[in-house]
């Protein structure tokens, strides 16, 4: 029963860990709290649902939604955030205008798509796999493997490529890394859109996971992943693939001990706890003050 | 001064130069106000406007002049009007005393949220109090013996004193609402200006500053939150008892989300963008149909649009008018302008 | 000269950030009513003494005696009560706050009133504001600032918001001012107005401890200066005697011994 939840725990975790990339990536180049992350992986996955069901195959279908979604990260940026960074606005004025991206986002879902839940067909096959008395569906190892997959290209991209190589240089210091001839204004809106496509993947994987569909899911869900990327060390890649796991494990246990009711409580307690005790996170750094 | 001659100059002039006159013609229209239009309809909605006149204002204590931008306020609304409600319903306790429960229990919990602001800033402080919204809403759904959980709480008495009942129809609850929102006011108003306001703006601005004035940051932004919590609440009685009816989905993300929109439309750190806030979001969506469906689009697209061309709100404007000497002050002042003179030469500066 | 004379004694200041070690052993005394200056190079440990004179940051070695009493370690708060107050070397004003306001804030432990005075506008409240107000204009004309009382501090020009930062740190009733760089980006004629200010501060019986590089400032304004480089205190004394330093001119230089001179 325990071994079994920690397996639930685990692909769960995977899938916030996924979203968590996202809030990570962003907070790492601009030190904002992308608010409106929850609502971007809720459109994520009601772009793969509607693109799936357009009947081009699973597969490019998911990929038409990740590009779908990964723009609509970029527009985000592009339209609200960048000419806030360009007046030079206190960070008050950016995390309002995500929360206020979030609220628009869900809404127009719920306006156009309806607020009720809806079934989201199943990705991989419904084939079970059995050891001992602990049964792991295809599903969850397909989302353990994608998530690993998806991350370890993600690693890649920041640690190995030219764009990560920039991206780390405009997490370290923007300006400087402006007068070096990086663009980072690309580099941002790049940034937003592999938080868009990870947000998607995540948002099909869990759907499928689920099987289920609806606006509001990014709300709960963003806030879960927040709590690993917090818990992680908010900024810090595996990090938050530690967080999602933590959280998804930790939730799938208390939903199995103490009730499902106040399963979803548990994610915001977590949060409090690692911002009160730890602020920076298991991975994070610490910053000195300067005066 | 700069901006002597400016529209906002001029008008300032003017509604200083007019103040008593202006105060009594506001005055009229307020308290005839029910008899002119005489409508049942728009009298509920004005009462709900004055509701959401006294949350903005408590929130605006915290957001608008210490900078912390909370959103989890649903839930102090949902402490307040669930208390309220409880109390009235199911013990018959009079609602003013119900009402003071409320507050009282909202002020509480809000000094033990705002502890975290002890180690946690900016944005973590956000996330925190929206986790705290939702906790609230998770205890009123789930703890079924004593908030009826989803069901929420029906038939919530009109508040009453000694047999007289304070309705929408006999227009007791309207002066009862105009009644709350003058306290209200009255008092950030006289808070703001006092040491206390300032010590809360000089935190907004820059808090290592402000502790090394000796402002005591971590004991004011406590007590903002509670103020804030305190006021938040009393909306909640009042509006619980305008609706007659509450569940746990009357206080989500979304109620949080509008009333941190009102506050940024009229303009945060101001008492008159309260309200110009509040009638703009509250009555626009009662009077169109469209905007009633995009409602919540729309308070989405206002934080966006504020923050992107005016964030310092509508009526968020820097008064041009000198900084108000008491009776007493200017006389000394004019008295000493002699020695003020010699002094300056003494320290043979500027 | 005995123990007493000194109202700030700092002795062996050891600051580490992680393996640097950003201020070690630095010793400072100041007596009542002098202007001292501390001077090094960029990144010497200057502002960082400071963080720790106002409990900023903590000490890791070393003792700071303000009026006879150990302070170092003590709560910002509790620095600022004893009476030291200081200014920053980029200028923290409350920019959205009017000039007299930004002074009324410096005396806000001062004003000796409470909560439930403010809201109902008691007898207490008015009088302890009314007197606030006052001092403050009076503080506002002695530096000549009261032309400005009623504008935000944010539209000041640059001189006026360092005169006003000053001004700030007064209202808090310190004895001891700390200045982080006062004069920088002034023309010489604010620095001129801000040596002159200075020297009214010391004629008035304030006890000035300025970070500064404008050595005409130092030079003119300073009774006696202490020179930091690196973290390590390297010399200190008189004005003249720190301009002829060979030590501090080399420090200055770039550590390039002057052999020709010798």
């Amino acid at each position: 029963m325990l071994i079994q939840q920690v397996f639930n725990g685990l692909a769960l975790g995977m899938g916030y860990a996924l979203i968590a990339v996202g809030y990570s990536l962003v907070f790492g180049i601009l030190r904002l709290v992308n608010f409106s992350h929850g609502a971007i992986y809720a459109f994520g996955a009601e772009m793969a649902m509607l693109t799936i069901s357009l009947k081009f195959g699973v597969l490019p279908g998911i990929l038409a939604a990740m590009i779908l979604t990964g723009v609509l990260g970029i527009v985000i940026d592009k339209v609200a955030l960048e000419p806030l960074r360009k007046k030079k606005s206190p960070q008050i004025a950016s995390l309002i205008t995500t929360i206020g991206i979030s609220n628009i986002i869900t809404n127009l879902l719920i306006v156009f798509i309806g607020s009720e839940k809806r079934n989201f067909q199943p990705i991989f096959s419904q084939t079970t796999v059995t050891i001992g008395n602990i049964s792991i569906s295809m599903t969850q190892i397909m989302m353990c493997i994608v998530s690993l997959l998806l991350m370890s290209v993600l690693m890649i991209i920041v640690f190995k490529t030219k764009i990560g190589l920039a991206m780390r240089a405009c997490e370290q210091n923007p300006k400087a890394a402006n007068m070096m001839g990086i663009n980072v204004n690309f580099v941002i809106s790049f940034t937003f859109f592999l938080a868009g496509i990870s947000a998607t993947i995540a948002g099909a994987l869990v759907s499928g996971y689920y099987q289920i569909v609806y606006p509001n899911m990014g709300f709960m869900a963003g806030l879960k992943a927040f709590a690993a990327a917090v818990l992680g060390g908010i900024g810090s890649l595996p990090g938050a693939l530690l967080g999602g796991l933590i959280v998804g494990v930790s939730e799938s246990m208390a939903a199995t001990f103490l009730g499902s009711t106040y399963r979803d409580s548990l994610a915001f307690i977590i949060l409090i706890m690692v911002l009160i005790i730890r602020p920076h996170g298991l991975f994070g750094r610490k910053g000195i003050t300067k005066v | 001064m700069k901006g002597k001659n400016t529209l906002l100059h001029q008008y300032e002039l003017f509604v200083d130069h007019n103040k008593l006159i202006l105060a009594i013609i506001l005055a009229v229209i307020i308290l005839l106000f029910p008899f002119v239009i005489g409508s049942q309809y728009l009298l509920t909605v004005s009462v709900k406007i004055g509701s959401y006149v006294i949350l903005a204002m408590g929130l605006n204590i915290l957001t608008g002049y210490t900078g912390l931008v909370s959103l989890g306020h649903a839930g102090f609304v949902a402490i307040g009007a669930y208390t309220t409600s409880l109390l009235t319903v199911r013990y018959n306790v009079n609602f003013f005393i119900a009402l003071l429960a409320g507050i009282t229990l909202a002020g509480i919990v809000g000094i033990l949220l705002g502890m975290p602001t002890l180690r946690v800033s900016g944005t973590y402080l956000s996330i925190i109090t929206l986790g705290f919204g939702e906790i609230i809403k998770m205890i009123a759904m789930n703890w079924n013996a004593v908030t009826n959980g989803t069901l929420g709480i029906k038939n919530i008495p009109k508040p009453s004193i000694g047999g007289f009942s304070f309705t929408v129809s006999n227009y007791g609850l309207y002066y009862l609402m105009i009644f709350f929102v003058i306290v209200v006011s009255c008092f950030c108003l006289a808070l703001v200006r006092s040491k206390t306001g300032r010590a809360l703006m000089a935190i907004r601005t820059d808090e290592l500053a402000a502790t090394m004035m000796g402002i005591n940051v971590t004991r004011y932004k406590i007590l903002a939150f509670s103020l804030s919590a305190i006021f938040c609440a009393l909306g909640g009685g009042l509006y619980a008892t305008l609706i007659g009816y509450i569940d746990p989905n009357t206080f989500n993300f979304d109620v949080s989300t509008m009333i941190l929109s009102i506050v940024i439309l009229g303009g945060m750190g101001t008492l008159r963008g309260m309200f110009i806030g509040a009638i703009i979001l509250i009555a626009l969506p009662e009077v169109s149909r469209f905007l009633m469906e995009y409602r919540f689009v729309l308070y989405g697209v206002i934080l966006v649009v504020m923050m992107r061309f005016r964030p310092q709100g509508i009526l968020g404007w820097r008064s041009t008018m000198p900084f108000k000497l008491s009776k007493h002050v200017q006389n000394e002042l004019n008295d000493t302008d002699l020695i003020h003179q010699t002094h300056v030469g003494e320290l043979a500066y500027e | 000269m005995s123990d007493e004379e000194f109202i700030l004694e700092v002795s062996a200041l050891t600051k580490r950030f992680g393996g640097i070690v950003a201020v070690a052993g630095v010793n400072i005394k100041v007596k009542k009513g002098e202007v001292v200056s501390i001077i090094g190079p960029n990144g010497a440990g200057k502002t960082t003494v400071f963080n720790m004179l106002t409990g900023i940051y903590d000490v890791d070695e070393g003792t700071i005696r303000f009026k006879g009493k150990e302070i170092q370690n003590e709560n910002p708060l509790h620095i600022v009560d004893a009476g030291i107050s200081r200014t920053f070397q980029n200028i923290r004003l409350f920019g959205d706050l009017r000039v007299i306001e930004n002074v009324m804030v410096g005396a806000h432990t001062k004003t000796d009133y409470g909560f439930f005075d403010s809201v109902f506008r008691t007898p207490k409240f008015k009088k302890e504001e009314d007197d606030k107000v006052l001092q403050a204009v009076k503080l506002l004309r002695s530096i000549g600032l009261d032309h400005r009382r009623d504008d935000y501090a944010a539209n000041l020009p640059y001189g006026e918001q360092r005169k006003l930062e000053i001004a700030r740190a007064i209202a808090t009733g310190a004895e001891l001012l700390l200045l982080d760089e006062p004069a920088a980006g002034m023309n010489p004629q604010e620095s001129a107005d801000l040596m002159n200010f200075i020297r009214s501060l010391k004629e008035r019986g304030y006890t000035v401890l300025m970070i500064e590089h404008d050595m005409s400032v130092v030079m003119n304004v300073s009774d006696r200066i202490y020179v930091i480089d690196h973290g390590r205190p390297i010399a200190d004394g008189l004005p003249e005697d720190i301009a002829n330093n060979q030590v501090v001119i080399d420090a200055y230089l770039g550590g390039v011994r002057n052999d020709a001179q010798c």
